[in-house]
């Protein structure tokens, strides 16, 4: 995120609360002769979950300047898709957040049905919504014990890492792929669930909810965590969506902004009943919180699909060689990692002739120079930590 | 033992020397591998709900460690261009030489002792904190701003921790009356608790808060989470040791759980009467000696891992206000109350 703007000119610089004193810094400079250090984080650092690099400039330990370097792992999935067929490019799109690789493909498939007029049936919906939940209580609770990782803590990342695998294995049985299922298609979805993923779901989602009490026991009740989260890397909600701040980092900050509840209806959200979190204090602290309440809340959602699921087809009539009508459609959703949405323009090909792709973590990282000014080097990590992004979800 | 010990008398003051170096020089491996294979590779395996490894050995995978071990010495022995050579080649061996130095005065028997100073307690916890020179050495020769900036965290805790340590022992010093480490544990052999002696009086039902105290700031003298800034994996990767690699990072891992050990035996001397078995003395309690110290460390210990794979870590501004504003204070009403205690009660 190199940008062309000096960062004084951002929104935001200016009313930064608790910002050092220039002048107290230009005199502690003259008596001390202290110069800046340069620190390197990443690409190859463990906190920065992958490639992305950030170069912090420290007063000792704590954060004058830190800008983000991006691009260390782009793939040009944007142009990519354009020498594509549809039904080829859910495999690119897979990649892009891939820890929730199945809700990165729901977005742009209605994006391809809303072209050509088509609706998938009732059953491919529910097990669409079905499918999303799951990989979103994947890639969540991943955080959940990550974020101890980065406190350093390491028992619950391990935890984290066994409870997520239940979930994988449902995924797995019933679209065939761990991470990368590629089990949508434009009308429907490939295959039917296979007999027993119901009860198998049930057990798995006890043990998800028995997990989110057990971070809630190490975690959150921990006043080490406490003390490391509370009041670091404060978010404020209109500066957080002047950013394109979305998602659980958004709601953690008192904004009450849901797409699966607020935006145009998609998949069978309207059909349940879900509560969307929200926590006043911004920190790191209330983003923990949230991501924690949410995946309780996606563990209902499953359990109430599960006991509503409908009959019939999961396939929906489509011609054998699927052709877009010529048009534009822009579809949006609310994933895991935040607002995720697709620009499809179509000219009557059987391809795309342009996607625009606007993944969440792209903007959620881009108000990291403004949030980490001030903080200490351990700091960073938590709020690298807290705000949750995945690399192939900010390079495309 | 008190065979060997006459021996190694009889063979003159050289041999005895050679000797004892070589003991202690062997126990620091040796409690290396046990504490990194009871509680590094079994007990954090348990509480993460991992395996481990299983097969090396057969029984339960014990080789493991030697294997790691064995694997380090293949390794390239790295430099950084820019270190400083010799300072960078010496740092590992600083580290292991203070863990070295406890060991001298940590006794494992009545006569099981490489040197019964009188000043013990202080001496131990002095030549503890010059681990942190081998730090200091580390972190500024390998020209890395992460080991840079976890060598002067290492630094800054010691400041920090080194004096709720001492304040911590200054209780049971005063009620033993002495600094000698194996006249505390006779105090504690000897003593009783309101006239029973089956016990003896192990002073941690009275110094508690100086146990407490003691553990915490060894903690962090050993920079085990919830204190281990100085290496913390997830900001610095891996602190003052990140350009290590092969035997040298061998040696700091060796001086890592070494001292730990040390600091075990420290712990259940100082508190829970070491060596010693009320009612027990001679020969026998020169047999049973070192077994009586080791489960009683081992007890310990598993206190200290406990805490280390269950807590996050806090930051280093968190840390010293933590040391100066409630470990001290706290020591320091520990002594005032020990002393005012054994003047009124004797």
């Amino acid at each position: 995120m190199t940008t062309t703007q000096p960062p004084s000119q951002l929104p935001g610089f200016e009313v930064e609360p608790g910002s050092l004193n220039p002048l107290a810094d230009a005199r502690l400079a003259v008596e001390l002769d202290t110069g800046d250090m340069i620190l390197n984080m990443g690409p190859q650092h463990p906190a920065t979950h992958g490639t992305l690099r950030l170069v912090v400039r420290l007063d000792g330990e704590r954060v004058i300047a830190a800008d983000p370097v991006i691009g260390y792992m782009h793939r040009g999935y944007e142009k990519l898709t354009e020498f594509r067929t549809y039904p080829q490019i859910t495999t690119l799109i897979n990649r892009i957040d891939w820890l929730s690789s199945f809700a990165n493909e729901v977005p742009f498939i209605h994006a391809a049905e809303q072209l050509m007029g088509i609706e998938a049936p009732q059953r491919a919906q529910h097990i669409r919504t079905l499918l999303t939940e799951l990989s979103r209580i994947a890639t969540i609770y991943l955080f959940l014990g990550e974020m101890g990782l980065q406190v350093g803590a390491l028992t619950p990342a391990f935890w984290g890492f066994r409870d997520r695998e239940h979930v994988l294995n449902l995924i797995e049985g019933a679209t065939g792929g761990r991470f990368h299922p590629n089990f949508n298609r434009i009308g429907g979805v490939k295959d039917d669930l296979p007999w027993g993923w119901i009860v198998e779901c049930r057990a798995a989602m006890k043990r998800i909810l028995d997990g989110c009490d057990d971070f809630e026991d190490v975690l959150v009740g921990n006043e080490i965590f406490q003390a490391r989260t509370r009041g670091v890397g404060i978010i404020p909600a209109e500066l957080g969506a002047a950013y394109g701040v979305s998602g659980a980092n958004l709601r953690a900050s008192g904004v009450d902004w849901d797409l699966r509840r607020d935006g145009k209806p998609y998949l069978s959200y309207n059909e349940l009943d879900f509560k969307v979190w929200t926590h006043q204090d911004g920190d790191s602290f209330a983003r923990y919180w949230v991501r924690l309440q949410e995946t309780r809340e996606s563990v209902r959602m499953v359990l109430q699909l599960l006991d509503g699921l409908a009959s019939g087809p999961v396939m929906a009539k489509v011609p054998r060689i699927i052709k877009v009508p010529a048009g534009e459609v822009w579809v949006e959703t609310e994933n895991p990692l935040g607002q995720m949405g697709y620009y499809v323009v179509s000219k009557g090909a059987i391809g795309p002739f342009r996607v625009k792709i606007r993944s969440a973590s792209f903007s959620n990282v881009s108000i990291l120079p403004w949030l980490l000014r001030g903080l200490y080097v351990p700091d960073v990590v938590t709020v690298l930590g807290s705000l949750y992004f995945i690399l192939g979800d900010i390079d495309r | 033992m008190s065979v060997l010990a006459t021996l190694a008398l009889d063979i003159g003051w050289g041999s005895t020397l050679a000797i004892k170096t070589i003991l202690v020089l062997a126990i620091i491996p040796f409690g290396a591998l046990v504490l990194g294979y009871t509680f590094l590779l079994k007990m954090m395996s348990h509480m993460q709900s991992r395996l481990g490894p299983m097969d090396p050995g057969g029984f339960h995978g014990w080789f493991q460690l030697v294997g790691d071990g064995l694997k380090f010495l293949q390794k390239e022995d790295i430099m950084p261009a820019e270190a400083d050579r010799r300072v960078f080649a010496m740092a590992p061996a600083v580290i292991v030489m203070s863990t070295f130095l406890i060991f001298l005065v940590i006794p494992a028997g009545p006569r099981t002792i490489v040197e019964d100073l009188d000043v013990g307690v202080f001496y131990a916890l002095a030549v503890s904190s010059l681990s942190v020179i081998g730090v200091l050495m580390a972190g500024w020769a390998s020209s890395n701003k992460f080991a840079l900036l976890g060598a002067l965290r290492a630094a800054g805790q010691l400041i920090a921790y080194e004096l709720p340590l001492l304040l911590a022992v200054v209780g049971v010093v005063i009620q033993a009356g002495t600094m000698s480490l194996q006249g505390i544990v006779t105090a504690q052999q000897d003593g009783s608790i309101f006239g029973i002696t089956a016990i003896g009086n192990p002073f941690i039902f009275t110094q508690f808060i100086g146990f407490a105290l003691f553990l915490v700031a060894a903690q962090a003298e050993l920079t085990q989470p919830p204190f281990d800034m100085p290496v913390a994996e997830s900001e610095l990767i891996s602190g003052y040791m990140v350009e290590y690699s092969g035997f040298r990072f061998l040696f700091f891992f060796i001086g890592e759980f070494g001292t730990a050990f040390a600091f075990a035996a420290l712990a259940a001397t100082l508190f829970l009467g070491g060596w010693a078995i009320p009612g027990v003395h001679g020969a026998t309690a020169e047999l049973l000696g070192p077994i009586v110290l080791f489960v009683k460390l081992m007890a310990i210990a598993f206190l200290m891992f406990w805490v280390r794979f269950t807590y996050p870590r806090l930051r280093e501004d968190q840390l010293q206000s933590l040391a100066w504003k409630v470990l001290i204070p706290i020591g320091l009403i520990n002594i005032v109350a020990t002393g005012i205690l054994k003047v009124a009660v004797g």
